[in-house]
């Protein structure tokens, strides 16, 4: 159950990752996973899991995925070359283009394929939590695509500041569902789908949109999101000839992070950076970094790395990114960062915003705030190593975030005409 | 499977009188945590054992009532250590069996080490772990009988037979029979099937079998009481106890 992370044996915990040993049949990344559920959803992670065997990795259903991916989700999704950010940083930048998939992020990938897994199941409606709003929106447009009826829990205070999200999943036919309990973000929505999931184990599907909670969630959402780094790997083969020295992702749960890196975690000439949001500061409360400043503890099913004080009581975050605003990360990231395959770092809200600004001028390209913290990451990387080839997932596009950006980097603007 | 037995053995003699015993939930430190020990005695003297209710940040097994309790115990301060230092330096102390409901983290963050022995020393016998299914519990199990503390199993509506087979095999203390699935603290009607099921899960029990979740009329407990050993009564008791009304008066007042 518990492990004491100072005595894992950091080399052979490597070895068995490039073997592809993890999860292994129960749900563990090393230490780290898990299922840490009330009762009555073992039945139906029993269910899930046999379903996971059955058909994530089935020719039938993968041609059906793929077909959604490719003629609804638009995928491949480019890999552009950020001409002007290369110029300004001394390193040769790429782009993947995750703000070009339909909704306008990675999360779609997830939800297309895990309410494809629903309709397999036979569920009878599907619910998801959602935090920035995208994976809200991915699910409620997946559940439109695939005629099933989708209910949405979210934060009062993220549906305030991811406004035009809210109207998006309702347009698409969705029920959103305001979370007034806890801290009213992330965190509190995905403990209001856990209670509306116990409520109804057989009937619903639980469509979890970041790679955390119980087995084989962290399994699936990695699964379904590697399409990011097979593309970018690709990509990067066929448009450059070589692989990049770094890829770069940000990380909040974690899912676009590891489904861009998880396909070069055995290219061991590619270094992988993730990017935790750093905040205003260091302290308890004052960021969402569980990998910087946490401990292991359980959460929301799982055993990873959290921000809680000593009592094991879960702290509230601070993030001006609602997408990277909870205080745990999925497991898989927990064990990359202990044995040192992943380096994690923050990166705080200004740097973020300024990195926003500037991909901005420099591309023509508005980011959402969670990939800006990506984008200061690998400013910061850029800076301190010359002339490197750099791959950045840039996991959504940033129209979400008008409502924060008018109240920071547009806040002295005076607008009218 | 003597670990437990105190738990046990005080269900039954409390069946043996009639009708079903009668185990009352309440949240540490709520509504304040000056009168904790007192409010423990009084909820004692009216029921045959008594689940203390840790507090959590996240308490995702819980409906409103609960999360609420919880909370407003957080904002004092409340925590496992104050709680097992209340009940170790109490002056008096119930003679109810006491068990600990708490979720897994505040357990994992005080030390699996150091917690069986400070729990024993409390004078805990069992502890209840919402969040902690058979497949995940051998390490707090085997830590805790290490001090001969029980720790419940639950079974739920959807729970398939060879898996309740299963549960009753590790039971110990007593079954928490959920009653329905959902969080805690929503009414239930009690249908047939709910006590058809009750009455499987009687049969395969090695432990007394107690009814959970949505417990809170005398009706309920006239009609669940022929079927079970036990009726858990929590967030009715924490919403009494919430109004400021006589907690012991509504225990007895759902007794048959």
């Amino acid at each position: 159950m518990k492990a004491d992370v100072s005595h894992i044996d950091a080399q052979a915990v490597l070895a068995a990752v490039m073997n592809d040993a993890y999860p292994d049949e129960r749900g563990r990344f090393g230490p780290f996973g898990g299922r840490y559920v009330p009762e009555t959803l073992v039945p139906a992670l029993n269910r899930l899991q046999e379903g996971v065997d059955r058909f994530l990795r089935n020719p039938e259903f993968l041609a059906e995925f793929h077909a959604e991916l490719n003629s609804w989700v638009g995928r491949p999704t480019p890999l552009t070359h950020a001409r002007g950010l290369s110029k300004r940083w001394g390193a040769e930048v790429w782009l993947k283009r995750e703000d070009l998939a339909h909704t306008g992020a990675h999360k779609i990938n997830n939800s297309i394929g895990q309410v494809l897994l629903a309709k397999k199941l036979g569920a009878k409606r599907v619910i998801a939590e959602t935090g920035a709003g995208q994976h809200g929106v991915a699910s409620a447009a997946a559940c439109a695509r695939l005629g099933m009826p989708c209910t949405v829990y979210m934060g009062s205070i993220d549906m305030e500041r991811q406004a035009p999200n809210v109207g998006r999943m309702k347009l698409l036919g969705a029920t959103v569902m305001p979370v007034t309990s806890g801290d009213k973000t992330l965190r509190a929505a995905v403990d209001e789908a856990l209670r509306d999931w116990v409520s109804d184990p057989n009937g619903t599907y639980y469509c979890l949109g970041s790679a955390i909670g119980p087995h084989p969630y962290p399994y699936i959402v990695r699964e379904l999101q590697s399409v990011i780094g097979r593309e970018a790997r690709e990509q990067m083969l066929t448009q450059t000839g070589k692989l990049p020295d770094i890829a770069i992702a940000c990380v909040g749960g974690g899912s676009n992070a590891i489904g861009l890196f998880h396909p070069f975690v055995k290219d061991r000439d590619v270094r992988l950076l993730g990017l935790e949001a750093g905040g205003i500061g260091n302290g308890l409360g004052q960021n969402a970094a569980s990998i910087a400043y946490g401990t292991p503890g359980v959460l929301q099913g799982t055993y990873s790395l959290l921000l809680q004080d000593p009592n094991g009581q879960i702290q509230e975050t601070h993030s001006v990114s609602a997408g990277l605003d909870y205080p745990g990360v999925g497991p898989e990231h927990a064990l990359l960062a202990t044995i040192g395959r992943v380096q994690y770092e923050a990166v705080n809200d200004d740097d973020a915003l300024e990195a926003l600004a500037e991909c901005c001028a420099a591309e023509g390209i508005l980011p959402a705030i969670e990939s800006s913290h990506a984008l200061a990451g690998a400013k910061r990387f850029a800076r301190a190593n010359p002339g490197k080839r750099i791959l950045i997932g840039l996991s959504g596009r940033g129209d979400k975030d008008m409502p924060t950006l008018q109240k920071t980097l547009l806040k002295n603007e005076v607008t009218g005409g | 499977m003597h670990h437990g037995n105190q738990i046990s053995e005080a269900i039954r003699q409390a069946r043996a009188k009639g009708g079903p015993a009668m185990v009352a939930y309440i949240t540490a430190g709520f509504p304040r945590r000056e009168g904790f020990i007192a409010l423990l005695n009084a909820v004692a003297s009216a029921s045959d054992v008594v689940e203390i209710g840790v507090p959590f940040t996240d308490p995702m097994a819980d409906g409103t009532t609960v999360q609420r309790s919880s909370r407003a115990a957080l904002e004092q301060g409340v925590s496992l250590q104050w709680i097992l230092s209340e009940l170790t330096n109490a002056a008096s102390k119930p003679r109810a069996p006491l068990l600990l409901m708490s979720y897994l983290n505040p357990l994992l963050a005080y030390g699996l080490d150091k917690l069986p022995k400070a729990a024993a020393e409390a004078g805990i016998t069992g502890f209840i772990v919402p969040d902690l299914p058979l497949e995940e519990c051998s390490d707090l199990r085997t830590a805790l009988n290490q001090y001969g503390v029980a720790l419940v199993q639950f079974v739920t509506p959807v729970t398939p037979a060879d898996r309740v087979k299963v549960l009753c095999d590790a039971g110990q203390g007593f079954m928490y029979g959920v009653t329905m699935t959902g969080t805690t603290g929503k009414n239930v009607a009690v249908p047939q099937e709910v006590l058809d099921y009750f009455a499987r899960l009687k049969q395969a029990a090695k432990v007394p079998v107690c009814a959970g979740f949505g417990i809170r009329s005398r009706e309920q407990v006239m009609r669940i009481g022929p079927y079970v050993d036990g009726v858990i009564v929590g967030s009715a008791l924490v919403e009494v106890i919430e109004r400021g009304e006589d907690p012991a008066a509504f225990l007895r007042s759902l007794r048959m």
